[in-house]
This record gives structure tokens, sequence and C-alpha cells, in this order.
């Protein structure tokens, strides 16, 4: 048996496989699909202070290889989330990652406060969805903000926090660099990545909100390339997404120094993405003799 | 409580019998689903997946008819973009993914007495199987732009079956609202069951309101997940109480809903 643990801001994965918020619910829903035992850790849809409505529909339109959505994180608040979602989650031998949101500083520091004394492992800070207009990017898309908003809920929270990086910047080592000295613990990228398409039939965008976020296969090479850069700039925890499918997709993030890595879209091609992932991965393993992650982790210099 | 191995709901590759162009860009497709075929309400639908792996996300497609003792479903779709036009290149005992069944189908009682159905178009499929299975007298109202398609089947459950198209070129001229509108005799109650294009959903759903009818609507959005995961398929739905609405998901909550409570869009 290979070793496939990994250890994100001293929280101890049993396998690097994670699931990418919002595309995974709470687990519930897939949890009928797959064994939820087998992942490293479930990351949440993001959760805020109070239930957002979210954005109007169509919400979803496909692309080549991709997605873009804009649901504007609709969730049912913390206390719902607190409620509901980590008793079910802890029936299962897994990790409980929270992705929060919020429209204001204050706001992100009262869901990482609120869930301090919760039964979760670690805060993924989403400071990069490009579907509110308030918060969420607004903040990724500046360093000095990275840097503030992250100071700031580090201070209210008590599990390890990780930053969520936005894609849309032009140079995301920067953003890496503030979160870094700002306190983070470890990073995740990337975020879904701004985009549009066209209803040429009807004349008008096919999102209600003309423009969302980009995700699947199809982004997967800037992510990688992203994960990359961010690994020469910054000695933090990284833990990678956009477009994985299948443990080769996998096994590039973590060459490219990703520690952990996150299944998203994919899911919606096969409710059992991630678990194929953690096969291929080992599969890989098995074949190259990697004895554990560490062997392969960042070779790519 | 935590699934064992063989509870879990699965993608399935799955054997396609029959696949039949039965009207203009509009195809008949029946699959050898087996035990699947026994746990199916109608108004509930499939994801199909399509072997172009760019056309990532799956399609939602009503169940039409099933066959128990075969182990079928029928599915009937239009061919409006890619994924469709892929679909229908497909032959017989070619494969194809699938995740059956989704969402949540029609309700009724077991002592229903009169009930009207009432199809637009490429909402007509769905309203087969809900025929076949209600109880008492089962009226059934259908609309199509021009050529019909499906008639011949709800004939075999029922005698009550009117037609309306736009260019009148079968049954009445109009759409399915004036026939039901010009309807000598309406019951005193009655459920009402829908399924079309938005606009003929919300007019129905205003008839059968102002004859005190519960009625029943099957809503159509884009999804990704189809099993509730990504909120991406949502309509807006109203507390009928405290006048709150929500955004609720057509894969999960949906696609049936209380007509009543929906809160229609002014545009599309
Ligand atoms: C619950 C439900 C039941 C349905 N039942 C039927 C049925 O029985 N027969 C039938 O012909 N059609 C039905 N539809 C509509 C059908 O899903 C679309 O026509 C189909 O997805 C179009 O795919 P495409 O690749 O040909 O079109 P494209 O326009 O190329 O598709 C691009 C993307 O948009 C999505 N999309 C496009 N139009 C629709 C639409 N109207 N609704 C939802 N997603 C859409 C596709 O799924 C795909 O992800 C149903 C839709 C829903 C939500
Ligand atoms: C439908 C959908 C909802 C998402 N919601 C969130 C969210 O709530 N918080 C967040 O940080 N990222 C969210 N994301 C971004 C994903 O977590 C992930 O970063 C991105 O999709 C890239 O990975 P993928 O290509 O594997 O999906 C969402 C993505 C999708 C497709
Ligand atoms: S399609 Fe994902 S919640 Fe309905």
């Amino acid at each position: 048996m290979k070793n496939l643990k990994v250890n994100i801001a001293g929280v101890e994965l049993k396998n690097p496989v994670m699931t990418a918020s919002g595309t995974f619910g709470s687990g519930r829903e897939y949890g009928e699909y797959m064994d939820l035992n087998q992942l490293g850790a479930v990351v949440v849809k993001g959760v805020a202070i109070t239930p957002w409505k979210g954005n109007p529909p169509p919400r979803i339109a496909e692309t080549y290889g991709g997605m873009l959505n804009s649901v504007g994180l609709q969730n049912p608040g913390v206390e719902v989330f607190i409620e509901q979602d980590i008793p079910f989650l802890r029936q299962y031998d897994t990790k409980i990652v929270v992705n929060i949101a919020g429209k204001t500083i204050e706001e992100y520091c009262q869901v990482a406060e609120r869930l301090a004394d919760a039964d979760v492992d670690l805060l993924e800070l989403n400071i990069s969805c490009p579907n509110v207009k308030e918060g969420g990017v607004a903040f990724g898309t500046d360093p000095r903000m990275v840097e503030k908003v992250t100071r700031e809920v580090k201070k209210h929270s008590k599990q390890p926090l990780i930053v969520k990086l936005s894609p849309n910047v032009t140079d995301i080592t920067e953003m890496a660099k503030a979160a870094e000295v700002g306190g983070a613990d470890g990073l995740s990228l990337i975020n879904t990545l701004l985009g549009m398409s066209i209803d040429i039939h009807k004349r008008r965008p096919v999102l209600a909100m003309g423009v969302g976020g980009f995700s699947g296969p199809a982004i997967k090479p800037v992510a990688v390339r992203m994960v990359y850069q961010v690994k020469q700039a910054v000695s933090l925890p990284i833990i990678g997404m956009g477009g994985i499918a299948t443990g080769e997709d996998a096994i590039e993030f973590i060459m490219a120094g990703a520690t952990a890595i996150a299944v998203g879209t994919a899911h919606f091609h096969n409710p059992r993405a991630s678990l194929e992932v953690l096969e291929g991965i080992q599969e890989y393993m098995e074949k190259y003799k990697v004895q554990e992650l560490k062997k392969i982790r960042g070779i790519i210099k | 409580m935590c699934l064992t191995e063989d509870q879990w709901k699965r993608k399935k590759t799955v054997v396609i019998i029959k696949n039949e162009a039965i009207a203009k860009d509009v195809y008949e497709m029946d699959l050898q689903v087996g035990e699947t075929a026994k746990e199916i309400e109608p108004g509930q639908f499939i994801h199909l997946y399509c072997r172009q792996g760019q056309r990532l996300l799956p399609r939602p497609i009503s169940i039409c008819e099933v066959d128990e003792k075969k182990g079928r479903l029928k599915i009937v779709y239009g061919i409006v973009g890619s994924g469709t036009k892929e679909f229908a290149s497909y032959s017989p005992f070619e494969t194809i993914d699938i995740i059956a069944p989704l969402g949540k189908g029609y309700q009724w009682e077991s002592q229903e007495k009169h009930s009207i159905l009432v199809g637009g178009g490429l909402g007509v499929p769905p309203l087969l199987e809900l025929a076949k299975r209600l109880p008492g007298k089962v009226e059934v109202y259908l609309g199509f732009r021009s050529q019909p398609f499906l008639v011949e089947n709800f004939k075999k459950y029922t005698d009550f079956v009117y037609i309306a198209t736009d260019d009148g070129s079968h049954g009445t001229k109009g759409t399915v609202l004036d026939v039901l509108k010009n309807k000598s005799e309406c019951p005193e109650k009655a459920r009402v069951y829908t399924c079309g294009p938005k606009p003929m959903l919300q007019s129905i759903t205003q008839w059968a309101v102002e004859k005190g009818y519960p009625i029943q609507v099957s809503l159509e959005e884009r999804m990704a997940c189809g099993v509730g995961a990504c909120v991406g398929c949502v309509c807006k739905i109203k507390d009928l109480q405290t006048g709150e609405w929500q955004y609720q998901r057509v894969c999960k909550e949906g696609p049936v809903f209380n007509g009543k409570e929906v809160i229609w869009n002014e545009e599309s």
C-alpha cells in the first residue's frame, strides 16, 4: 500500500483528494453516489453569516470542455450549516473544510468566529468568487486587500485558514505573497475564470447575470500554470484545482507543487469523479513505484 | 446513514433499443434500464451524457413511458442543439450513459376521480406515463405547433384526448387554453397536471386557480449536476403562507412544483 497521506497546515488528510467548493453541496447529494469515507476532505459550498438568495437563473451555461456558472453563493447561512451539515458529515471518516463567504471583512470574520467552536477541520476563505458584486473577487484582486482580509479573518479563526485565490489577476504570485504575509496557513487555487457565453439565436447572454465563472477541463492548463508559479513564490501548502477529472490531471498539479487537489466540475460529468481521480493517483504511483507523494511534489522547477 | 456498495446510485451505461423520428426533429428513444424501470414516478427525468467529452454536462429529458416488465424507459426529445443532435445519430444496440431517475414527479391520491392533463410541444411526453397510472377520469389536452405526436399512445389510456395546433392542421386551431376555456362542462373538483413552455404553464395555472383546481407544473432550467449539489437549476418559489420566496432546485425539489407557488418571470 502506497502512502497517500498529506498534511495541510497541521491537518492530516488520508489522501490528497478533496472536493471543490460549490460543486459538491455539503456532501449529502453525492453521498448517494459514492463512499464519502474515501475522500481526503469534503469542502462544502460557500457559507455566509446570513442566508443568501443567490443570482437569478439561468445560472449555468455549457462551453467547450467546460461551463460557466453564476450561482452567486446561494446558501442558507452558517447556522443552518452548523445545525444540519456538520452532523451529517461527521458520520464519515473525512475532514471537513468550510468555504466562507462574505460581503464585507466583518462578515467573513463573523463566519470564522461562529465556526470557531464548531467541529470542522479547516477554513477556506473565498475572496475569489466572480459572481457577487460586493466582497468575493473584489477582495481577491488587490494584494493590499488580500493581506488585510486574511489578517483580520485569521484573528477570528481557530482552525487553520486557507485562502482561495482568484485567477482573474495579472500576477497571481502577488496575491499569494499577500496572503502569506497576512498569515494564511495555506492557499487554494484556482477559483473560476471570468467568462461569457452568448446565445446568438436569442441575441443575449446565456446567463441571466451576463458573465459567470468558467470551470472544467478547459481551464486546467491555466490552473496548472498558476499552481506552478505560486509554488515558486511562497512556501505555503497549496490545494490545486481547476479542471481535474482524472488521476493524471491530479498528478500534474502535484508535480507543479500542489500538496492536495480538489475535484469540482468533473462531478457533473461523472458523479464518482473524485474517487476515480484517487484511483488514478494510486495507479500512477504503482506504475512508477512512487512510495509517497512527497517524491513527486513540486518536481517541476 | 452511510450507504453500502449496492445502495449507491450510479451513472449507468444502457442499451438503446429504439431511436426513431416520430415528427419533424422529434425522436423517440427506448432504453433498456432493467430494475430501474420499477423506481420511476411519472414526471421524473433522466440525465443523458454525450459521448463527445467537450459536451460535459448531462442533458435532462423527462421519462415518457415505462415498461416495468421489459425493464425499459421511453423518452421523447426534440433536436434543439448539439447534444440532442448527437443523440439523434445513435443507432439501436449502441449504448448511452444515463442517470435515472432524478427529481420529484407528479403526486396524486389513490382515490383520484378526475384529472386534467395539459401538455404543450415537448412538454407532452412526461404526461403519458401519468395518464397511464392515474385512476378515475383522465382528460388530456395536447398542444402542438403543427405536427402532433404521441396522440395514439395517449388514446390507449383514455378516451378523452383533445388536440390543438397553432396552424389548425390538426384538432382545434389555437392553444390548449382556448380548448379548455371552451370546454362545455367543468367538473366541480379536478386536479390539473401540466408540462410545456413557461407562458403556457402560467396561463394554465391561472385558469386552474380560477376554477379552484389544484395544479402541478413541471419546470425546466439549465442544469449541471442534476442531483441538487450545485444549486444551478433554480426557479423562484414562494411560500403561500408567508409570501416569502426563495430559489429552489428544479432537479431536486422539482421539476414538478405546485403551480400556485411558482413566481413566473416576466421574460422568456
Ligand atoms: C427536467 C427537464 C425535463 C426535460 N424534458 C425534456 C423532454 O422530455 N423532451 C425534450 O425534448 N426536452 C426536454 N427538456 C429540455 C432538454 O433538456 C433540452 O432541450 C436539452 O438539454 C438541449 O440540449 P442540446 O445539447 O441539444 O442543446 P444546447 O443548446 O446545445 O445545450 C447547451 C446546454 O444548455 C442546456 N439546455 C439547452 N436548452 C435547455 C432547456 N430547454 N432546458 C434545460 N437545459 C437546456 C443543455 O442541457 C446543455 O447543457 C427537459 C429539460 C428539463 C430541465
Ligand atoms: C457551480 C459552481 C459553484 C461554485 N461555488 C463556489 C463557492 O461557493 N466557493 C468557492 O470558493 N468556489 C466555488 N466554485 C469554484 C470551484 O470550487 C473551483 O475552484 C473551480 O470550479 C475550478 O475547479 P473545477 O474546474 O474542478 O471545477 C464553484 C464552481 C462551480 C462550477
Ligand atoms: S443541476 Fe445542480 S442543483 Fe440542480
